[in-house]
């Protein structure tokens, strides 16, 4: 214990100590300060008007503005996106304007940018007409046409034989006939329209029901695409033509027509003023057209002017908000003439937000300064962690599990070596290691070029964790190394093997096994043991009790954190009573076996571990026979297992009682509570945020708590340690998928003579490796060492209770998404 | 499979039972509508608005803000709500919700109709009908000059032609018509609705059949109250109650001969489930009793979401939603038209 008490102060292990300040700030300056104050974004101003709807705070109009400006930003992006601009945004070309000239200016181009839309609009919908009009022309026309040369005799028909089907035609043709006239002097007329494409069906139905069947309706699609004026889209469509006879069948048909939005065109018999309007309306198109196109350039230039400012704008608009946002989570005070807020901020950066208010008041000429000072709270203060771009991103995965309390230790310090260590160990292999080494660089590299340009999901989430990656990937070349592994084939990097087959021929080798005949292989396993047949007895053998180790090893760990954490907070309760028993309950036993574990390497003893530690349980006093590893074992034995069953109890029973004890002293003979002086009622706020708190001591509950706990630990002692069983488990099945991709695929195809197959089977080696061992695995894999740092070591020590130090600041506010 | 709901109602409802309850929750608060009675223009509503479920549908309108805006906006909340449930649906649920919309469809045609026959624009009618009961060929109804050309050209393809059965003439269509084809289309509407609840029975058809019945006396409480002074025989009254409720057929016999509201009040008090919405109302007075009912409605559909595996839930979401909307119509009305006093008049609150 004492070597703990000489060590350094661990300030990384901690969070950084905030205070809880106030500052009273007089009216005309608060906007600047509040502002400057975001700029430097290390203040958390809380929220005093909580009991206020937002429309009822001081400064609702102009966030109102604020989301008015923001309302008409985004019509402008989804004009600019809609006629696909893509400017980049010129930050150098920023000029200071202030809001109110903003305001006018972003008011000023949506009404031009209104205008200019009704106005291509307009011209838009007359263009769609004339387009429509000569599609009609253009087929019904052809119906016409082809309609009129019924009535010339047969041999034409022949070729117009597109209606000689049906029944009622050869009854029209006999008319025709008998009265060679042109349609409408027999009575027959007709409707031409247009009409989209998916109505075209209803359409016609209606129109037979309408009429009963007396008319007859003629469709063929336009050809060409109209744009639909509500919408903007493309839409197929269909000309028709219609004949019918009467009156009243046409209004019905107009009706009809107007019904389903089909615009209906007039279109004279003569082939000859056929040709004249089509040409009209042809000349007339192209002379919109460039009207059009010309409007269309004017606006593209209106809209790429906006969106080269667009960027700066919605930031400026959104520090904005912020800073009327923030204002109005402030209250004023009695003459209304000072806003007061009250904030955490942390202590280090007082100095620097003194600094800030005092340019905040001379910049903006005011009389008064502002005053900023400390308060006493009672309320736990934010978590924050300081955090730079390498442990962001492991601060992050502790994050996840759940926010420090305020000053406990951070997991996160260790999480940096352990966590990659831990991945390392299930998926050791160099091969894989230097892919995802060359990835992660790849991403170290483009930082820059990254960082500021938008990811999809899953490039968020490898970019954000670029330096756990980098890690991982080192740590997995390491053991990689270790194992022997690369692509699952073994290599002779560090010397030649100490082993050599029976015979030179080496044919049994799997069965009969080898000889060694020189020294050890120097670094990690020999190679030539791959394929062999004591390969994965002593490989499993070797990472299972390796597992136990650093499982221990890290549950230790967690332990010796709770006493630091113990220790900083004064508790010596949990120093005596929790941490020891602990400490003794844990170590006793699966201290015990690492110690065994490291003995039997030491010693390349035979002893069989398991049986030394059931039989330590059933029959401690029993001989222990060949399985006897040292001198002493069995009295050693004896003692440890008595140690571990005090702890038990130890855990369980004094600090419920002793708490109990203490707080019946505290309140002896106090039947009445204590009268609050006067001065601390005048300090009270009611609106502050110093709310004391009054504990009430409930024995049941405390011992309730104490029982799951000490049950907790006693199961999640043996739990926890075969939880760690799942590095050997991981790692074997990492190894035995890359063998089967290797020799049944790879192998398998280099087999065959054929090019073909040869390219088949690389391609399918390669993708599985990427997909299946480099992606699949590697989540698996992390997952996995995940949970073993939130719950096998984090729940060792760790509360995660406290809440997450959030800060107003710009920098987070430009970062954040609508 | 009576009583066996819960074993077997998630596999295809209860995804969508999670939805529509999430739906629920997203109701506006007893706080938002305090907040809202305080708003002093519709900017203000807006902005509390955004707060809300309906923020995305409203933040991007401009700032003058109309009241029809809010509520069309409000609309298209619900439609979306619907369709996406309409979409994951599978049968028999699909065919439930596509009942719901039918009384929307009867609305629709008969706005319409009305619309038509008074020589308004269809253009306008068609964006004064409520979306969700629209169907392809509405804007065709504008054609027919009377009921049986009605249901030839354009009816017979949707769902509401077999509830026109009953009202096929071939009178030309007037005001009055138009209101007894209503009744009668919705009457056909409900009868039908009730039978499709009673066919998938569970707690389906029990909780639904209680709120069907309390809409069709409802119906047939207003249907007296409106005819009372005109030319419709008692007979032709006694036509347009539904077949079922608490109040068949004893209670419709009684409506059907009622000459003033104090009559309808006497029948109805002999009913305990109605004795309370009459309680609240004066004698004489006619104006709080939509009020009153749609309270009582309100905390019928609310007590819907208290038993699950049933399909009433989408029933009484919608409806709710349909309530708030029109809460949120009177509201915005009422700051609009600076008459805040009377806000209180006709928000029927849902909690």
């Amino acid at each position: 214990m004492k070597l703990f008490e000489d060590l350094p102060p661990m300030d990384h292990l901690r969070s950084e100590d905030m205070s809880l300040v106030q500052i009273i700030i007089p009216v005309e300056s608060a906007h600047r300060a509040v502002s400057y104050l975001g700029e430097l974004g290390l203040l958390q101003l809380k929220d005093l008007n909580e009991e206020k709807s937002p429309f009822q705070r001081t400064f609702v109009n102009q966030v109102k503005r604020c989301g008015e400006m923001s309302r008409k930003l985004r019509f402008f992006g989804d004009q600019i996106s809609k006629a696909g601009i893509t400017a980049s945004p010129c930050p150098a070309s920023q000029q200071v304007i202030d809001l109110e000239e903003l305001e006018v200016r972003l008011s000023e181009h949506e009404a031009e940018l209104l205008e200019m839309n009704a106005n291509n609009e307009k011209l838009q919908q007359t263009y769609n007409e004339l387009l429509e009009f000569k599609l009609v022309l253009l087929k019904a026309g052809g119906f016409l046409v082809a309609a009129q040369n019924h009535a010339v005799p047969a041999e034409t028909e022949l070729v117009e034989s597109k209606y000689s089907k049906k029944d009622d035609e050869s009854l029209f043709l006999l008319e025709q006939s008998v009265q060679p006239e042109s349609s409408s002097k027999a009575g027959l007329r007709f409707i031409s329209g247009i009409i989209c494409k998916s109505k075209e069906l209803t359409f016609e139905r209606m129109l037979f029901r309408a009429t009963r069947g007396n008319m007859f309706f003629n469709q063929a699609p336009a050809g060409e695409q109209v744009m639909d004026p509500v919408s903007g889209e493309m839409v197929e469509k269909t000309v028709f033509v219609v004949f019918f006879s009467g009156e009243q069948a046409k209004n019905k048909i107009l009706k009809i027509c107007q019904a389903f939005g089909a615009s209906c065109y007039p279109v004279p018999e003569e082939n000859s003023k056929q040709m004249q309007l089509t040409r009209e309306v042809s000349l007339r198109l192209s002379e919109l057209e460039a009207t059009l196109d010309a409007g269309n350039r004017h606006r593209n230039k209106a809209l790429a002017s906006i969106a080269s400012q667009q960027w700066n704008w919605t930031i400026m608009v959104k520090k904005e908000k912020g800073v009327y946002d923030t204002l109005n989570m402030l209250n004023f005070d009695v003459t209304k003439k000072c806003l007061v807020g009250e904030g955490w901020c942390p202590t280090f950066a007082k100095p620097q937000i003194k600094e800030v208010l005092e340019h905040a008041t001379i910049h903006s000429n005011s009389q008064v300064g502002i005053i900023f000072h400390d308060m006493d709270s009672f309320e736990s203060p934010p978590t924050y962690f300081r955090t730079n771009r390498f442990t962001h991103a492991f601060q992050e995965i502790v994050d996840a599990y759940g926010v420090a309390r305020y000053k406990e230790a951070n997991p996160a310090v260790y999480s940096v070596i352990t966590f990659p260590f831990l991945f390392a160990v299930m998926f050791g292999d160099w091969g894989h290691g230097l892919c995802l080494l060359l990835g992660s660089l790849i991403l170290i590299l483009r930082e820059k070029k990254l960082g500021s340009q938008k990811l999809g999901s899953f490039m968020e989430m490898a970019f954000g964790g670029r330096y756990v990656v980098l890690l991982m990937a080192l740590f997995s070349i390491y053991c990689g190394l270790i194992y022997n592994e690369f692509f699952s084939v073994p290599f002779h990097i560090f010397g030649k093997s100490a082993y050599k087959c029976l015979e030179s021929s080496c044919s049994d080798a799997h069965t009969a096994g080898l000889i060694k005949y020189r020294d050890p292989y120097p670094f990690g396993v020999d190679p030539r043991w791959r394929g062999s047949r004591s390969e994965l007895p002593f490989l499993n053998s070797i990472k299972m009790k390796m597992s136990i180790l650093l499982g221990v090893s890290q549950m230790n760990l967690g332990i010796i954190l709770s006493y630091f954490d113990a220790k900083f907070h004064g508790s010596f309760l949990d120093i005596r009573y929790q941490f020891m028993p602990q400490m003794i309950f844990l170590n006793s036993l699966f201290g015990y076996l690492a110690l065994l574990i490291v003995i039997k390497w030491c010693t390349g003893s035979q002893a069989d571990l398991y049986h030394v530690m059931i039989y330590m349980f059933l029959d401690p006093t029993g001989d222990l026979g060949e399985n006897q590893l040292f001198w002493g074992q069995k009295e050693l034995q004896i003692l440890l297992l008595l140690m571990a069953i005090i702890a038990v109890p130890w855990m369980l029973f004094p600090k419920p009682f002793i708490l109990r004890k203490l707080h019946t002293e505290r309140f002896q003979g106090r039947t009445y509570g204590i009268l609050g002086t006067s001065e601390m009622d005048l300090d009270q706020d009611p609106d502050s945020a110093r709310r004391q708190h009054h504990e009430d001591f409930n024995f049941s509950e405390v011992f309730v708590h104490q029982m799951i706990h000490s049950i907790e630990f006693v199961l999640g002692a043996v739990s926890n340690t075969a939880s760690y069983l799942r590095l050997w488990a991981l790692s074997l099945a990492h190894s035995e998928l890359s063998t089967v991709f290797y020799e049944k695929l790879l192998l398998l195809a280099w087999g065959y003579d054929s090019v073909i197959v040869r390219i088949a089977g690389l391609a399918v080696f390669a993708f599985a490796t990427a997909f299946i061992l480099l992606m699949m695995e590697t989540l698996s894999a992390f997952l996995h060492a995940l949970r073993l740092h939130w719950v096998e070591f984090m729940g060792k020590f760790y509360h995660g209770d406290g809440y997450k130090f959030k800060p107003f600041s710009f920098k987070l506010l430009a970062d954040e998404e609508d | 499979m009576y009583g066996f709901e819960a074993l077997t109602f998630n596999i295809h409802g209860g995804y969508l039972e999670a939805i529509v309850r999430g739906h629920r929750s997203g109701l506006l608060t007893a706080s938002d509508y305090n907040n809202l009675c305080q708003c002093e223009t519709l900017d203000d509503i807006k902005m509390h608005l955004s707060a809300t479920e309906y923020g995305p549908y409203l933040q991007n309108e401009p700032s003058p803000l109309h009241t029809t805006t809010v509520v069309e906006k409000c609309t298209l909340k619900l439609v979306d709500e619907y369709k996406h449930m309409l979409c994951q649906a599978t049968e028999p649920l699909s065919t439930f919700l596509e009942y719901i919309t039918y009384g929307y469809m009867i609305d629709n045609v008969v706005l319409i109709v009305t619309g038509t026959l008074h020589e308004r624009d269809v253009q306008e009618l068609l964006e004064k009908c409520h979306p969700l009961g629209m169907f392809d060929s509405i804007a065709t109804l504008a054609v027919a000059q009377n009921m049986r050309e009605l249901y030839r050209l354009v009816l017979v393809d949707t769902p509401l032609a077999p509830y026109f059965s009953e009202c096929i003439t071939s009178e030309d269509l007037d005001d009055m018509n138009i209101e007894i084809m209503r009744n009668t289309l919705y009457k056909a509407y409900l009868e039908d609705f009730y039978n499709f609840c009673q066919k998938l029975g569970g707690a389906t058809s029990e909780i639904m059949s209680d709120l069907l019945a309390f809409e069709a006396d409802r119906r047939a409480v207003n249907i007296t109250i409106n005819s009372i002074g005109t030319e419709l025989t008692r007979d032709d009254r006694r036509k347009l109650y539904s077949n079922f409720g608490l109040l068949y057929p004893y209670g419709h016999e009684e409506l059907a001969i009622s000459e003033d509201i104090d009559q309808v009040r006497a029948v109805m008090e002999k009913y305990p489930p109605y004795q309370s919405i009459f309680a609240k109302i004066s004698y004489g007075e006619s104006q709080m009793l939509d009020k009153a009912f749609y309270e009582e409605e309100v905390k019928r559909l609310c007590l819907a979401f208290e038993q699950q595996f049933h399909y009433a839930v989408f029933f009484a979401y919608m409806r709710l939603r349909e309530q708030e909307i029109r809460n949120l119509m009177w509201i915005s009305e009422c700051v609009a038209q600076n008459q805040k006093s009377r806000i209180h008049d006709s928000v029927v609150f849902i909690f």
